[in-house]
Parts: C-alpha cells; sequence; structure tokens
C-alpha cells in the first residue's frame, strides 16, 4: 500500500481520491452525528455544525488572505518595508497607467453595459420575436472570456492596405471598403482600452439585459395603466415609471458588473498580454508575480484590488437591507 | 518471454504512439515512414542501464509547441520501448510563467525543458527543496559529450541543475536564394555591406519592405527582439563587454548598450525597412515570431532574422536549401575579421528523483538520442552533444550552425537574457523591447527601465 502516499498512476490517484472522500465523508458524518445527539451541551452542537465550514473558510481563504496582506509589506527578502511596494505602485509612471486603466475599466463598462441591457431590455419588452432577440444578445454570456477575446483579437486583426495583401480583420475591412486605411486597434494607447472594454460590454450587456427584462416584467401592470390613464408616455414612462420601479435591480446589475470588472484578467491577458499600455490591475498582479519575479508587488496588487471591492460589496449589501426594508 | 514482453509494451504506450509501436513488433511495417524506422529498429542494449520502469511514467513541462513538439515526442519512443516507461509530454506558450505557478502551487512536472539559464537560477533559489541535481548518470554523459560551457550554462553556484538539451545557432538571416539571385543580390559579408544591399533593395522595389520582423509570442512577447540587441551587442561592443553586461558588472543601461540597440533600431524601427508585408514598425509587436518569415515567400520581403530552428516553421514542402526557396546567412560582423555567433539551448531540470525521472533525464543526454531527435526532426535542429553522428543532419541549415558552432574562430556565446535573473532576462527586458517597438519609446528610456527592474543583491 505504499502508493497511497507516493501516486504514479492516474488509478492510483483515483484510488487514493476515493478513499479520502470516503475518510471525509465518515469524519463528518461521525461528527455531526456525535454533535446532534440530544444530551451534548447546545455548544457542541453548535460547534459540530458551524465549525468544519468555519475551519475551512479559515484555512482556505483567511489564511491565504493574511500572508498576502504580510506579504505586501515585505520585499522579496521578506523584510518588512511598510509601504514601500504601495509607494512603488503608486509612484512609477507605468502603475500608475495600470491603476488608471483599472479606473477606466470600472467607470465605463458597468455603465456601457448596464445602459445597452437597460435600453435593450425596453426595447424589446412585449416586442415581436422577443424571445430571439434576448437569446442572441445573452448569447456572449456562454462563450468563455478567452474564447471571446480569441473572436475579438480576430475582429481587430490588422494587415497594411498594400497590394497583394488580404485583410482577415472583419473591421479592418469594413475600414478598407469604405476607404479608409486599416488601423492597429491593439496597439495604440489609450485608445486601445477603449477596444478591449468593447469586449466586456459586448460579455455583460447580455446578463444586464436578462436581469432588467425580468425587472421591467415584474413592474405591475396597475402602475403602467395608471400612468398611462394620467397621460405618460414614451420617454416619460420610461424616466418616471419603469426607471424608479427597476432601481433596486439596476444597483445589482451595475456592483455585479463592476465587481467582475474589476477581477478581469482573461481579456487583456488573451488579447494584448497588458502590452502597449493596457495592463489593468489583476493582469499586472500575474505577470509581477510569476514573470517578473516580484511576487511583493503582486501582492501589493492583490490587496489594492480588494481594497476596492470592498465598497462596492458593502454598497450592495446596503441596497439590498434598504429595498428589504420597503417591503 | 516475448509475447509477453510485447503485449507490456503496448500497453505501456500511449494511443498516439500506436501505429510505430505496431509497425515494430508486428514485423508489418510501413516502410514508407521513416520515422518508425527510427523509433522502431532500437538496440535495447544500450538501454539495459536504465532497468526495467515497466508501467512508471515521466511528465516532460516545456515551451516547445507545434510544429515543433511531435519530434520530440517521436524521440521518445525508444525509451519507452525499451524501458516500458511512458513519457507524458506537454507544451504550453505559457511556459516561463506556468511553471512557476506550478511550483508554488507544489504540482510541478517531473522534468522541465528551460531554455533560460537564468530561469534555473530563479527556481534553484526560490525552490531549492524540489530542484533536482542532475542524476550521476547525466552527468558523466555531460561530462563525456559536452563541452564545459554547457555544465556551466545549466549550474547555480557549482550546483549541477539542468543538463543541456537541443542547441540552435542565433546569429541567422533568412532570405529566398532565388529572389536573391533574381534580383543580383549578393549575401553581405560585412554589416555595412547588410546596409547597402537594404538600400538598394528600398530603391529596387518601392512596393516592399526589405525587412520583416515579428516578436509576438504570448506571455514571452518580445523575446525576438533580445536577440536583435545581443546580436548586435557583439557586433558593436564586442564580446567582452557583451559579457560584463550579461554578469550586471556594467550597468543594463550602459552607453555601449544604448549604441547596439540603436543600431538594431536602424533596422526596426525605419519604417523604410521594415514590415514588408504585415505593416509598419508597430506591426512587428503584433506579428507572431512563427509568421513573421512567411512574406519572404510571397515576396513581401526580402529578410528576416532568426536562429536556425526557424526552418521548422516553414510550411510542409517549403525548400530550405543553398538554392532553393528559403535558406539563411550568417549575420555578418562589422568586419570580415569578426565572427561572433549567438547560440541559444534548452536544458532539462528534474523536480523529481524517481529512477525512471533519472533515468529519461540520462537519455536525453545521451548520444543515442542526440541521434535519434536529428532523425525525428529532419530539418532544423542541432545538439552540442559531441558523440553525435553529425551525419545524421541532413539539413544544409543545421550542418551550417554544426559548422559555425564547432568552428574554432567563431566567437560563440550564450543568448544574454537567457542568462540573466529570469525577472529580467523572462519579464521586463521582453516588456521594454515590446515598448520599443510599440508604442516606439526611447532606447534610453526602455533599458534604464530595466536597469531599475535589476534584482538587488
Amino acid at each position: 500500500m505504499d502508493f497511497l502516499l507516493d501516486t504514479t498512476t492516474s488509478g492510483e490517484k483515483i484510488i487514493v481520491m476515493l478513499i479520502a472522500i470516503a475518510l471525509f465523508v465518515a469524519v463528518m458524518g461521525l461528527v455531526l452525528w456525535l454533535a446532534d445527539r440530544p444530551s451534548v451541551p447546545r455548544l457542541v452542537t453548535v460547534s459540530g455544525f458551524v465549525g468544519p465550514a468555519l475551519l475551512l473558510l479559515v484555512l482556505g481563504l483567511l489564511y491565504p488572505a493574511l500572508l498576502t496582506i504580510i506579504q505586501s509589506f515585505q520585499n522579496t527578502s521578506k523584510e518588512f518595508v511598510f509601504l514601500d511596494n504601495y509607494a512603488t505602485i503608486f509612484g512609477t509612471p507605468s502603475f500608475r497607467t495600470v491603476l488608471f486603466n483599472t479606473a477606466l475599466w470600472v467607470v465605463l463598462v458597468p455603465l456601457l453595459s448596464t445602459g445597452f441591457g437597460l435600453m435593450y431590455a425596453v426595447l424589446v419588452d412585449r416586442a415581436f420575436g422577443e424571445k430571439l432577440a434576448k437569446t442572441l444578445v445573452f448569447m456572449p454570456m456562454a462563450i468563455s472570456m478567452v474564447g471571446a477575446s480569441i473572436i475579438w483579437k480576430f475582429v481587430y486583426e490588422f494587415r497594411p492596405d498594400q497590394a497583394g495583401i488580404q485583410q482577415i480583420g472583419l473591421l479592418n475591412q469594413l475600414l478598407v471598403m469604405v476607404g479608409f486605411e486599416p488601423q492597429q486597434f491593439l496597439l495604440s494607447p489609450p485608445l486601445n482600452n477603449l477596444f478591449l472594454i468593447a469586449v466586456m460590454v459586448w460579455i455583460q450587456a447580455g446578463f444586464a439585459m436578462t436581469v432588467l427584462s425580468a425587472a421591467i416584467k415584474s413592474i405591475p401592470d396597475e402602475i403602467i395603466e395608471a400612468a398611462k390613464m394620467d397621460g405618460v408616455q414614451g420617454m416619460a414612462m420610461f424616466r418616471y415609471v419603469t426607471l424608479p420601479s427597476v432601481r433596486p435591480a439596476v444597483v445589482v446589475v451595475i456592483t455585479t458588473v463592476a465587481m467582475a470588472t474589476l477581477k478581469v484578467f482573461d481579456i487583456v491577458r488573451t488579447m494584448t498580454g497588458g502590452q502597449f499600455e493596457t495592463s489593468i490591475v489583476a493582469n499586472e498582479f500575474y505577470s509581477q508575480s510569476f514573470s517578473f519575479g516580484r511576487p511583493d508587488i503582486g501582492a501589493a496588487l492583490a490587496v489594492l484590488l480588494f481594497v476596492l471591492v470592498v465598497p462596492i460589496i458593502l454598497y450592495n449589501i446596503r441596497q439590498m437591507r434598504l429595498s428589504e426594508e420597503q417591503r | 518471454m516475448p509475447s509477453r514482453k510485447i503485449s507490456r509494451r503496448l500497453l505501456a504506450m500511449t494511443a498516439g504512439m500506436a501505429t510505430v509501436t505496431l509497425a515494430a513488433c508486428g514485423g508489418s511495417s510501413d516502410d514508407s515512414d521513416p520515422m518508425a524506422d527510427v523509433t522502431s529498429n532500437v538496440d535495447c542494449a544500450d538501454f539495459e542501464e536504465y532497468g526495467d520502469l515497466d508501467g512508471k511514467s515521466v511528465s516532460v513541462y516545456t515551451s516547445i509547441i507545434s510544429p515543433e513538439d511531435q519530434p520530440h515526442i517521436d524521440s521518445y519512443a525508444p525509451f519507452e520501448t525499451c524501458t516500458g516507461a511512458t513519457v507524458e509530454y506537454e507544451g504550453s506558450r505559457d511556459f516561463e510563467a506556468q511553471l512557476q505557478v506550478r511550483l508554488q502551487a507544489g504540482n510541478p512536472p517531473d522534468v522541465a525543458y528551460i531554455p533560460q539559464p537564468g530561469l534555473i537560477a530563479t527556481i534553484a533559489d526560490s525552490y531549492p527543496d524540489v530542484i533536482q541535481e542532475v542524476s550521476p548518470a547525466a552527468q558523466s554523459n555531460v561530462d563525456e559529450f559536452y563541452n564545459e560551457a554547457w555544465r556551466t550554462y545549466g549550474s547555480v553556484d557549482e550546483t549541477f541543475y539542468g543538463a543541456p538539451l537541443g542547441a540552435n545557432a542565433k546569429s541567422f538571416v533568412w532570405y529566398s536564394p532565388t529572389a536573391f539571385s533574381d534580383a543580383g543580390y549578393e549575401i553581405p559579408t560585412t554589416l555595412d555591406e547588410l546596409y547597402t544591399l537594404t538600400d538598394q533593395m528600398v530603391a529596387d522595389n518601392p512596393d516592399i519592405k526589405p525587412w520583416c520582423a515579428g516578436i509576438e509570442s504570448g506571455t514571452a512577447t518580445g523575446w525576438p527582439a533580445t536577440d536583435w540587441l545581443e546580436d548586435m551587442m557583439l557586433r558593436t561592443a564586442g564580446a567582452d563587454v557583451y559579457d560584463q553586461w550579461v554578469a550586471h558588472e556594467i550597468p543594463f543601461d550602459d552607453p555601449a548598450v544604448v549604441t547596439a540597440l540603436d543600431e538594431a533600431g536602424k533596422i526596426l524601427k525605419n519604417d523604410a525597412y521594415v514590415n514588408g508585408g504585415l505593416g509598419g514598425v508597430e506591426s512587428i509587436a503584433s506579428t507572431s515570431f512563427g509568421d513573421a518569415g512567411y512574406p519572404i515567400q510571397d515576396g513581401n520581403c526580402f529578410m528576416m532574422r532568426q536562429a536556425s530552428f526557424y526552418q521548422a516553421q516553414w510550411p510542409e514542402g517549403t525548400d530550405v536549401s543553398e538554392d532553393g526557396e528559403v535558406f539563411a546567412f550568417y549575420l555578418p560582423g562589422e568586419t570580415t575579421e569578426e565572427s561572433p555567433l549567438l547560440v541559444g539551448g534548452e536544458f532539462t531540470v528534474a523536480f523529481a528523483d524517481r529512477p525512471e525521472v533519472q533515468a529519461f533525464q540520462a537519455y536525453l543526454t545521451s548520444p543515442e538520442w542526440s541521434d535519434v531527435k536529428a532523425q525525428t526532426t529532419g530539418a532544423g535542429w542541432i545538439s552540442a552533444n559531441s558523440g553525435m553522428d553529425a551525419d545524421l543532419l541532413v539539413s544544409p541549415i543545421d550542418r551550417l550552425s554544426y559548422d559555425l558552432l564547432t568552428d574554432e574562430a567563431t566567437e560563440v556565446r550564450f543568448d544574454g537574457s537567457d542568462l540573466m535573473p529570469a525577472a529580467v532576462g523572462a519579464g521586463t527586458l521582453w516588456t521594454a523591447m515590446t515598448k520599443w517597438i510599440a508604442p516606439g519609446d526611447s532606447s534610453e528610456s526602455v533599458l534604464a527601465e530595466v536597469e531599475a527592474s535589476w534584482p538587488s543583491e
């Protein structure tokens, strides 16, 4: 049974995995059975049920998070340098570009995707072929981020305008057809950031549309009828009836997309690798930690990302509480 | 018990190798397939020292991807057939970053092919308990068959971690012999002649750019430009200054380095010279290094600087020879007397000391493997293994590389960026060279950025 400690083949690994799962089930079953017996004190029952989950959270989430925070205050030789890493991030022009790009993403992606999603949801609501129209916009959500990035990389692909050379990028082909010069969309900062952001908006608009469409459908018909009787129409209907009614949903969508945007990594990694001044915090964290041998800077970037996400989560929770109180 | 042995062998083979093995065992050999011949007519006597490794497997993680990976996979067949072990090959474009991710996660491959001695040093520093010294059998092979310098490249503080695998000569310019002879161009023998020839091409062909180049390579984007810089360093500053630069005895942005980079910029950053059929200077950054030479075949450019291994990139059926569709000439020195040669290579580093891993590493250092690899590759691969049968190098470009590599007159230097600490050589230098191309920062500013990123100590 030596292979239990030193597996070499897949078969052995699967056996070890099955044994581990069986052990886990047995131990958990024993703990829960013991904790659930009527004779034991309440404290034991509670810790028996909550304890394992807490333990895993501490080991899998809290402990690595603390390690990362500590590492962000150290240099690569594990000596404490306090805020030096953060000073580097805020003091170096190339890192400031990264921060600026991240800000650009966090502002533009939620606003644009929610805006497009809301507009689309209102326009197709109760229109002919609504289901098909919604499916089309939702489809990008089903494509993996890397897949979407590769597709869009082809869309932006550049070939020079020269005899014997065919454009293979859709966008440049369109430009050439109407008589413009082909463009290097991904190479010229700062505009190339917008072309990357467009990919994220393309993906997230479907999500926004689905949630907001459901919210619009849940507006009671009485309210709409009452508004119509009062003579409200068109834009006014949207501005004074629809929008206020779906406000909680809009907030949820914006904050969810904002969080997804802060964490976005795949699009930048796949399309430019963070070159050409398109890097954002999540991508820079990876490059610094694993390519440039600076895990200290990487840790500081990860902590920064965490600090940026926290207010959005807090705002989200507050809004959820408020909307629950209203009911 | 031959029948039992055959069935055991078959079990050990992966599905992909099945056809080759069947031909070997069943005798119904497919004579039209030269590969089956190379990998099956093996004298297993040479493999007895490795012992019986039946059912064992060795995982290999590399940066070598299609189409260069298949010859590697094929070259393991004799080892697999004779010892019964299985070799699981995995190539990745993100190798340099992913290897460190896997090491940090405690999930290292058994063997990694690392092309950068600097990365070996970084790993030896960060994961001293995981990285293994080269096994004794492999060490004795290296001592017997390789020039001492190769052992130095793979060593960190006197400990020998990386055994040499393949080698390649980098100071080459690919061109089309037919296009050259049609236009009456001569192969330049000095740098000045190269520039004169380039100007001549511009004057003769106003619609065509003479040079093409591409430095896109996934996470490793930028590395082909570092070869340009190093080749120019060897030519404008000389080998001694080059050594000081690589060892960081002079600052990374020393005026000599700026001069060398500007020399490379004479071609790479000149809109009149690049980028044939691919766009302007910026397009170098977005063109994959593997695709960069194709405009030569289409007649959209005349020359592209890339190492000898580039011949594997040409489409199947391309005539790579002195009078053929494509061939390479030696990137000349400043004078005809100087002939510096930039070389590169891969090193095998083990992260496990199981017998099958040690045996596999030893096999890769043996002349037998070099011979098999030379045949499975056909063209586009050389090794610095002196025990190798040089007659097996069928490709003229491999012969040329091998001759240059072994010629006393050439001043051979290992790729500098690969010797530097990984944070620079496989990190900031690549990014800096990409920035130098697009958006087009100045030589001084990108070199100063690299200098600032050099790890302290």
